[in-house]
């Protein structure tokens, strides 16, 4: 058995990734980008499910990780879909121009 | 026979039904008949219950006719009944007879007027009301009565109904007669929350053996009755709906004055005098209500010019005698009192209606005059009209009644020399305004020419009433005493009064009615500068204007309390509660829009709200 | 099964009259009428014959229908009728005829959907009067609501959105108040004896502290309060009775509003004596409040519509005083109130209705005279202001009367308070009289008088006040019981 990664690195690793795709979801106006950002916030929370599951040897944070893959597909497919939408009302990927729906 | 009883308001009654309900389609012929019939038939019938009850007294003085179960309080009946004894027998038979006199008048006054069954069918109504008051037997019947009067004044007053101030006077009466009435409801309730019965019998027997004399309770109950009295009556200070009733056709104001209304209140306090007389601070209270009233009302009939507003306020002086009465704890004198007042003041109206339907509806007496040779007649029974009003020394029935009251004034336990002198300074000016009335009108030149003559329905209950006028005093003179004997049952037999000083106190009476008289002669027919001269002075100018306001009482209530409650009115109307749910409904408004400021639209703004809050909360859970 | 006929008659007319709607616009008004006149023959004839009511009968109530509904939550369709419940739907039916007959020549737009909603808000109202299962009786409750706001909403005068949404948030805020303290009852007595129940006569039996009692019953009040109205929850009354149809404003005033004093009646005093004598000065105090200023407010109006509806606040409050009193007399003295009241104030409501027919208008400045070219209608309108100001002859002045000798007995204070109130009654009452019938026609207006058709409902009107004005005994006899009944309760 080789030597594991410290639980803490794992979830620093997660926790900048998770700052860094939040910072993108705030930041970027373009749509896509934003989704990426999303995507990446949400693998930032599967590898903190899969650091866990190791260190207690437990195999519950990779099933986790399987559910998040298969959210985060749904979501893209669905996110896509409404890009193209988007793009097709307002000619542009800028997510601030679809704010005509405040309430 | 006394079974009759019950006919003699329900007649009055069915007329009103029947000319309310089809008067219209008749033709005024049958108007006349039904209205004048139906009281007529009562006076028949008033006789005919009056013979009998005379001839064959019933048991106990008190003839009782139950009705019909009205509620129920608590599983007790309360049940209407009619009573009849000597004092209601006397209101009956000077209700009707009179009333029956101003109807017959009415057929030929009304004649050209629009509503001619309207008219008819509210003097019924206000007939047969005033008989229901002066018939109960409990206090719930004399409520309905009492209510009953107070409307069929309210809708007649303002029988010319096209009149804004018709109608204002006509609510003022209601109004100002129904806050009286309040005051006499919560009475009824007093007495019936310590006597369990409505029965006015049964709660004068009770009353003495409750309660002691001078109990507050008793105190308490007293004046709420005497409340609903003056506001009745026209007493201070409720006497100012009176004068503006005046704008009603002129037999109203003859039947409102001497057979209805006005002298329920004498009335009323005469029925109840048990009460009062168990409550000597409110005995009293009506002695001096009665004796400003009449020294007030009798100044301001001297400077009116309208002939009817002099009678309206000679009639609030004439009942403040009978209060006067009352107060001193002389019934019967106030009851003889209201039975000649009927007769001269209704002869007096009636009177002054021909003198106005002949001077196309003038009121103003300055603007007629000579009309001594013009109308003769109504000129002689005008003349011993004002006689009998000012008490003319032993030929008129006024100066028995008036001379009753004052005696009683001066040698009742509870009367004072003040009282009498209250009395002789009002007997004064009565024949002054009496007779200045007389000789303004029917003296001097002709002004407007005659329109109208009376014809034989006008002139017939003129010389009736005349003639009682003059003879209707006979039936109580100091000596024989009939009429006191026949109350005696209600009212117990009079104490042997003290004869000395009897004659001087008359006397000087008689020397004061006459030197009124003849003062008005002086002022009006051989010196009228001297009248001139005194409205020369500016205080006697001022103080005539005073009085002719009625003493200022109308400008005070407008001040005190009608513009004040209007102010309420107004200010309130937009109902400030509904503006505190109104300010609710705002709040959630105004709240609503600023938070919809924070729905942008802006995803990103979105994204950060929710980055924020969980930073937030995540922190607050590790700080704990 | 008689009782449930009573409330199935009008909901089938009511279906029938909307279904038709196509067909003939008179098919539509005689199907609404005749289903209440049916309605009505139905309890006349088991009032005059007793054994008509085949359905178990159990002291005190005079018939009775309980049949299991949702058994598993303890609810069942308990309907019952005692001497209450009996004048109050009489009353409901009398006005429920008025109403259609008065909607008569007024509505004209969609009449099918209208009389479907005017017999829905009827049958509501029955079923509240007789029903005994406190389920039922919200779930009646909610129905009388829902249509009423439909009438106000759709077949109302200019600013009927916002009457109507006022009405409807007043009423189902106070309901759901009352909602709560129904499930309270409900789970206190389940958990106190094991049966969870809805049922009236169980219920009334619910033993539970002072506070809780207190809480519990304030539901119940803020509910009714709203419907009576007492101050200061009236504020819904004036608009609905202003902006609703004739028929609607005849409904509200003659009935909705003694739907309020019926809940305080049959619930709130048998269930909870002690909180009621807590709270019995401050109520007959809101009564007092309620009079007084109800009439005020009267006096500054210009709508004679609104007009009638403040003098509607007035008038309730004796209602509610005579109820707090809690004595036999001034209890009876608040039956009646509701019952001259509902009809002396609905048919000034259709005196209104019938004036704005003719001259297009509810302002009162713009009226005068009417006596001239309208004598009929001006008759029976000053008739009904004088019953309105209290004149003994007519149903209110027994009303009042027995009202405040009840109070009397308990409080003077109140009494003579209140009793100023019969001095404003005149005030405003001789003041519509004044500004309406009488006086110049303000423009020469040609004002047709009164139809065959309309002479016959006033008179109707005009001979109920009457009646309960002069021999008030069989109303007063029929109701003694279930005020003794209720009595027994009392703790004063």
């Amino acid at each position: 058995m080789m030597a594991s990664v410290p639980l803490e690195h794992g979830l620093i690793l997660s926790g900048i990734l998770f700052a860094l795709g939040l910072t993108g979801v705030l930041i970027r106006k373009n749509i896509v980008f934003m989704l990426m950002s999303v995507e990446i916030m949400l693998n930032a929370a599967g590898l903190a499910f899969v650091t866990a599951g190791a260190r207690w040897n437990q195999p519950d944070g990779q099933i986790m990780f399987m559910f998040i893959l298969a959210m985060a597909a749904a979501e893209v497919s669905v996110g896509l879909a409404l890009v193209v939408q988007l793009y097709h009302s307002f000619k542009t990927l800028n997510a601030d121009a679809a704010s005509i729906m405040k309430g | 026979m006394l079974n009759l009883l019950v006919l003699i308001p329900a007649l009055p009654l069915a007329g009103f039904i029947l000319l309310a309900l089809r008067g219209r389609q008749f033709p005024a012929a049958a108007n006349a008949w039904i209205g004048t019939g139906s009281i007529g038939l009562s006076a028949l019938f008033s006789i005919m219950v009056a013979i009998n009850f005379v001839g064959n007294p019933p048991e106990g003085n008190v003839f009782i006719q139950t009705l019909w179960t009205w509620m129920q309080f608590d599983g007790n009946p309360v049940t209407l009944s009619f009573s009849l004894d000597s004092l209601s027998l006397i209101m009956i038979l000077v209700i009707t007879m009179v009333g029956f006199l101003i109807h017959l008048y009415s057929t030929e006054f009304m004649r050209n007027e629009e509503g001619y069954s309207r008219f008819f069918a509210f003097m019924n109504l206000f007939v047969g009301s005033m008989l229901i008051l002066v018939l109960a037997g409990d206090f719930l019947l004399l409520y309905i009565g009492w209510e009953g009067v107070g409307l069929c004044s309210y809708l007649l007053i303002g029988f010319w109904y096209r009149d804004k101030d018709n109608g204002k006077a006509a609510r003022k009466a209601f109004i100002v007669t129904r806050i009286g009435d309040v005051g006499m409801l919560i009475g009824i309730f007093l007495l019936f929350l310590h006597f369990e019965t409505f029965n006015i019998q049964s709660v004068m027997q009770a009353a003495p053996k409750t309660w002691q004399i001078g109990s507050s309770l008793a105190i308490l109950a007293a004046f709420l009755f005497l409340l609903g009295a003056i506001g009745k009556s026209a007493q201070v200070p409720l006497q100012v709906w009176l004068p503006d009733a005046m704008a009603g056709p002129t037999p109203v104001s003859a039947l409102i004055h001497a057979a209805t209304m006005v002298t329920a209140g004498v009335y009323l306090i005469a029925r109840l005098h048990v009460l009062f007389e168990i409550a000597p601070v409110i005995q009293t209270m009506i002695a001096i209500i009665g004796a400003v009233t009449l020294l007030i009302a009798a100044c301001s009939a001297m400077v009116q010019r309208d002939i009817k507003r002099v009678l309206a306020y000679s009639t609030i002086s004439q009942i403040g005698y009978m209060f006067l009465a009352l107060g001193v704890g002389a019934w019967s004198a106030a009851i003889f009192h209201f039975m000649t007042h009927a007769f001269f003041k209704a002869l007096l109206f009636l009177a002054a209606g021909v003198v106005i339907l002949a001077q196309n509806h003038e009121h103003d007496m300055f603007n007629m005059g000579g009309l001594r040779s013009l109308l003769p007649l109504p000129f002689v029974v005008f003349v011993i009209g004002a006689a009998s009003l000012s008490a003319l020394p032993l030929v008129t029935a006024g100066f028995y009644s008036k001379d009753f009251i004052l005696l009683s004034a001066w040698y009742s336990p509870s009367g004072s020399a003040l009282l009498w002198v209250a009395g002789i300074i009002g007997a004064f000016l009565t024949s002054i305004y009496a007779f200045r009335m007389v000789f303004i009108t029917f003296f001097g030149v002709s002004k407007i020419p005659i329109s109208h003559r009376p014809g034989f329905f006008m002139i017939t209950p003129l010389i009736i009433l005349a003639f009682f006028s003059i003879f209707g005093g006979y039936i109580e003179l100091p000596e024989t005493h009939h009429f006191s004997s026949f109350l005696s049952p209600v009212f117990g037999i009079p104490g042997e009064q003290p004869i000395n000083g009897e004659g001087v106190l008359e006397f000087g009476a008689s020397l004061v009615s006459l030197s009124g008289i003849f003062l008005a002669l002086l002022f009006y027919v051989l010196r009228p500068e001297y009248a001139g001269a005194f409205r020369e002075v500016p205080f006697f100018a001022s103080l005539g204007t005073f009085w002719f306001s009625g003493w200022k009482f109308d400008a005070l209530y407008d001040r005190l309390l009608v513009r004040p409650f209007f102010l309420i009115v107004r200010k309130s109307k937009n109902d400030f509660i509904d503006a505190v749910y109104t300010g609710i409904a705002y709040l959630n408004r105004a709240i609503h829009n600023n938070l919809v400021r924070t729905q942008t639209g802006n995803l990103r703004w979105y994204a950060m709200g929710i980055t924020v809050g969980a930073v937030v909360f995540l922190g607050i859970l590790l700080v704990r | 099964m008689i009782l449930a006929w009573l409330i199935i008659i009008p909901l089938a007319g009511g279906l029938a009259a909307w279904l038709f709607e196509k067909k003939n616009a008179l098919f539509v008004r005689w199907t609404a009428l005749g289903s209440l006149l049916l309605d009505s023959l139905l309890l006349a004839f088991g009032w005059i014959q007793p054994a008509f009511f085949t359905g178990p009968v159990n002291d005190p109530w005079m018939i009775e229908l309980n049949v299991p509904w949702i058994p598993q939550l303890g609810i069942n369709i308990h309907l019952a009728m005692d001497g209450l419940s009996l004048v109050l739907v009489a009353l409901t039916l009398f006005l429920g005829i008025i109403s259609v007959i008065c909607s008569w020549r007024e509505i004209h737009d969609r009449i099918g959907a209208f009389h479907l909603n005017l017999l829905w808000t009827l049958a509501g109202i029955l079923g509240i009067f007789i029903a005994l299962d406190l389920f039922l009786f919200y779930f009646f409750w909610e129905l009388m609501l829902v249509p009423m706001y439909f009438l106000i909403n759709i077949w109302g005068h200019e600013n009927r959105m916002y009457a109507s949404l006022k009405f409807f948030i007043f009423t189902q805020a106070g309901g759901l108040f009352m909602l709560v303290s129904i499930l309270a009852l409900y789970f206190i007595n389940g958990k106190a004896t094991g049966i969870y129940t809805f049922d009236y006569s169980l219920l009334l039996e619910v033993d539970m502290g002072p506070k809780t009692a207190f809480f519990v019953m304030s539901g119940f009040f803020l509910a009714f309060a709203v419907k009576l109205p007492a101050i200061p929850f009236h504020p819904w009354l004036p608009d609905a009775h202003t902006e609703a149809p004739t028929a609607g404003s005849v409904i509200l005033a003659g009935l909705l509003l003694k739907t309020g004093a019926y809940g305080l009646i049959r619930f709130v005093l048998p269930i909870f004596p002690d909180a009621v004598a807590m709270i019995a000065y401050p109520a007959m105090i809101l009564g007092v409040i309620g009079i007084i200023y109800g009439a005020i407010l009267a006096l500054g109006q210009k709508d004679l519509k609104r007009l009638i509806a403040y003098t509607s606040v007035s008038h309730m409050g004796f209602v509610l005083i005579g109820i707090f009193a809690n004595n036999s007399t001034a209890l009876s003295g608040a039956v009646m109130q509701m019952i001259a009241h509902g009809i002396s104030t609905g048919a000034l409501f259709v005196i209104v209705g019938l004036i704005q027919e003719r001259i297009h208008t509810r302002s009162i400045d713009r009226m005068g005279g009417f006596w001239s070219p309208a004598p009929r209608l001006s008759t029976v309108g000053i008739l009904f202001a004088l019953a309105s100001l209290g004149l003994p002859g007519f149903g209110n002045f027994v009303a009042e009367f027995m009202v405040l000798v009840g109070t009397f007995r308990v409080s003077s204070v109140i009494t003579v308070l209140a009793a100023s109130g019969l001095v404003l009654a005149v005030v405003y009452s001789l003041w519509i009289v004044q500004r309406v019938f009488h006086g110049e026609p303000i423009e020469p207006l040609s004002l047709t008088d009164l139809s065959a058709r309309e002479i016959g409902m006033m008179s109707a009107m005009a001979a109920a006040i009457l009646w309960l004005g002069l021999y008030p005994l069989p109303v007063l006899t029929i109701v003694e019981p279930v005020i003794d009944s209720i009595q027994q309760y009392s703790v004063l």
